[in-house]
């Protein structure tokens, strides 16, 4: 996902106060020695602010993936310690935590970055410090970078299944495209284009919608009055779930269906609106929390256990999270060390594991997943799985990146779609 | 034909936006001249006030008309009590002060509710008109608008709490040598201004996502419309938001959301280039 969230004057100041006074803090114990029977893991997510309701299950997950590893004998024979830090929803603090994690916490890894931008905050710094980075959230692809591996879904993956999905499920040809004018929403909506196209479809139109717009009564009189088969919604945020209250309180629902791809992907937008408001919508991920695999069944169980009452919210994001912790882990074992170059080759030998969401494979020219992607509808605030298309490789990324060929590739590539 | 209702409501249900969204600060920022700066924030307190009144099973007619406007109305009398009454006439120092509030009062629901984005469902079907169909939610916004500023037009200008509001806010030296106690007029027109904010975020809530920074989104939007309008507050609201309102909103069907927030800033900045003092600084001089 982009940058779902404009960071705005009042929470940059707050975080900015926040961030100084940890500085000044930290800036007084200079010399915190880590014990050197632990093995050091960082995560940075946002578990406050505008973004906490897809960071808080993110961490969560990653501190309970720490615990079961600790549980079972560790790491290497020692003991896995995680420095979770809390970045507030604020680019300053990510840039200030990657920092910390690398050069004082001495963390082998890092876990973390929710939106595209933060992710661009971290990455480079990351890779100056040598420290090895997961980035653990669906986003619109094309990075490519060695030090890095990114465990969610891109379009190409998910995009290609929904689009000829729905257009079959509906008998519909005419899409109408409603998308969060940012990085993320138009990138998401060429891919629509693109894959309507392919499968004999037209668009009739796509409009773009700043994330702060709240006013959706034009825009549904103007698709009532292009009469589309299908309506795609790549809007994102909060203040854009407007968008699906104004459409069911205009009584659409029942009369133009809707594609969503960013529903109920990291945050709580399935158990927040009412079964009037959603029932129906349709969405293609690599994660459903409703997947029916001995996998997901034992980490479900396993995560209540572990949380109780207080379980995280189960989405693409968290379960990407807990898939790229065992992706490490596994990578370690395998090279018998915590040497940054010797994990990425061992994770470049095309190294599978079996997760929650099935089988998950490192791609290795361009460190993103080969994974299985669900196309799921939502009935009375839950996600019935529909089908399920098994090992979909990140092709988007693939068309950019070869990092066989050039391992000191460090581009985010934005990836051009014909017209 | 069709096209032309549904254009016509959904522009003046752009305008019945702006009038509740600014009437609120036309009477703390227009006449009290306090720069609120927490106005987002006395919106997302009638929200979510809606919000967990409907949650604890209340009607949320009785949530929206009642609860909300009192409850915030009452928060907004003691923030006047402890703040803003040492801060009158001096401009610059309520924007600072009610900056702080701001952050205060997102802090603090954050801290109580959490930072979910929480919402509550439209109470109304939809209205078929043609081929379109638009929410009967949206006809009760444009009726609500309408009634709320024959309301404050009718305060201030027929009862005697009005003119002595209006006389308090002119000359409180005068006011208090004819025996009106000042402090208490403003209490109470900070009240009532607060109210109706409070009641303008409850009817916010059903068609937006209620989270503790959601004022940020409108309170721009208020301060212009105030601005526009000038100094008389119930013609200045009604005229800055037919206009700001209807030019957003056409360009929004023509274009797209962005073009419309554009235009309307453009025009803003327009008017105020050649009414410095708002529209009712050269017409309609003698209104309320």
């Amino acid at each position: 996902m982009g940058n779902q969230f404009k960071v705005d004057r009042r929470v940059f100041l707050k975080g900015t106060a926040a961030g100084a006074s940890t500085a000044a803090i930290a800036s007084m114990f200079p010399f915190v020695a880590e014990a050197a029977d632990e093995i050091a893991v960082g995560g940075i997510h946002d578990e406050s602010g505008f973004l906490d309701i897809a960071g808080q299950p993110m961490s969560q997950v990653l501190r309970f993936a720490v615990a079961e590893k600790n549980k079972a004998g560790g790491l290497l024979g020692k003991q896995i310690k995680l420095y979770d830090y809390d970045s507030q929803s604020n680019m300053q603090l990510y840039s200030q935590y990657a920092q910390q994690l690398a050069l004082k916490d001495k963390a082998s890894v890092v876990f973390g970055g929710i939106t595209s931008a933060s992710r661009e905050v971290i990455r480079p710094v990351l890779r100056r410090y040598k420290t090895l980075y997961f980035y653990d959230t669906l986003y619109e692809g094309g990075v490519c970078d060695r030090n890095q591996f990114a465990t969610g879904t891109t379009p190409a993956q998910t995009v290609e299944k929904l689009v000829p999905f729905v257009m079959k499920k509906w008998g519909g040809k005419k899409i109408y495209t409603l998308a969060a004018d940012y990085n993320y929403g138009q990138i998401t909506a060429d891919w629509v284009k693109k894959y309507v196209r392919e499968n004999g479809g037209e668009i009739l139109a796509t409009d773009y919608f700043p994330l702060d717009v709240t006013n959706f009564g034009p825009t549904i009189s103007k698709v009532q009055e292009a009469k589309p088969d299908i309506l795609i919604s790549v809007l994102v945020g909060s203040a854009h779930l407007a968008f699906y209250r104004q459409w069911a309180a205009a009584g659409m629902m029942k009369q133009i269906p809707i594609a969503a791809t960013t529903f109920g992907a990291g945050g709580n937008e399935v158990v927040l609106m009412d079964p009037s408001e959603s029932d129906g919508m349709i969405n293609a991920l690599g994660y459903f929390q409703e997947i029916e695999t001995p996998e997901n069944t034992k980490w479900k169980a396993d995560l209540k256990a572990f949380f109780g009452d207080k379980m995280p919210l189960l989405t693409e994001l968290s379960c990407c999270t807990y898939e790229g912790f065992q992706f490490w882990t596994k990578a370690v074992e395998m090279a018998g060390t915590l040497d940054r170059m010797k994990v990425i080759e061992a994770l470049e030998t095309g190294m599978s594991i079996d997760g929650p969401s099935g089988k998950v494979t490192i791609e290795p020219k361009t460190h993103h997943t080969i994974r299985n992607v669900y196309v799921a509808e939502i009935n009375d605030r839950k996600w019935q799985v529909l089908e399920t298309y098994d090992q979909v490789p990140p092709q988007d990324t693939m068309a950019v990146c070869d990092l066989e060929k050039n391992p000191d590739d460090t581009t985010m590539y934005v990836i051009k779609l014909d017209e | 034909m069709d096209l032309a209702v549904v254009v016509a409501i959904e522009v003046l249900n752009a305008i019945a936006g702006l009038v509740l969204i600014s009437i609120g600060l036309a009477i703390i920022f227009g006449m009290m001249r306090v720069i609120n700066i927490a106005h987002g924030e006395f919106l997302m307190m009638g929200a979510y006030a809606v919000l967990i009144s409907v949650k604890n099973g209340i009607n949320i007619w009785v949530a929206m008309l009642v609860i909300a406007p009192i409850v915030v109305g009452v928060i907004g009398v003691v923030i006047e009590r402890c703040l803003i009454r040492f801060l009158y006439g001096r401009m610059i120092d309520t924007l600072l002060a009610t900056w702080g509030l701001s952050l205060f009062l997102i802090g603090g629901v954050t801290m109580i509710f959490g930072n979910t984005v929480e919402g509550v469902s439209s109470p109304m079907g939809s209205l078929p008109i043609g081929q379109y169909s638009i929410s009967w939610y949206t006809l009760f916004t444009i009726v609500l608008a309408v009634v709320l500023l024959a309301l404050v037009y009718l305060v201030m200008k027929r009862t005697r709490l009005g003119l002595i509001a209006r006389g308090t806010m002119q000359k409180p030296e005068m006011a208090a040598a004819l025996g009106v106690a000042p402090s208490t007029v403003y209490m109470v027109t900070f009240g009532i201004g607060a109210a109706l904010t409070g009641l303008a975020g409850a009817v916010l809530a059903p068609v937006a996502g209620v989270v503790p920074s959601m004022g940020v989104a409108y309170i721009a939007k208020a301060f212009i419309t105030v601005v526009v309008g000038g100094e008389a507050i119930v013609v200045g609201t009604t005229v800055a938001s037919s206009l700001l309102g209807s030019i957003s909103q056409v360009m929004t069907f023509l274009t797209t959301p962005v073009w419309g927030d554009a235009a309307m800033l453009f025009v803003a900045v327009i008017l105020l280039r050649i009414l410095p003092r708002g529209i009712t600084g050269r017409f309609f001089r003698r209104s309320i």
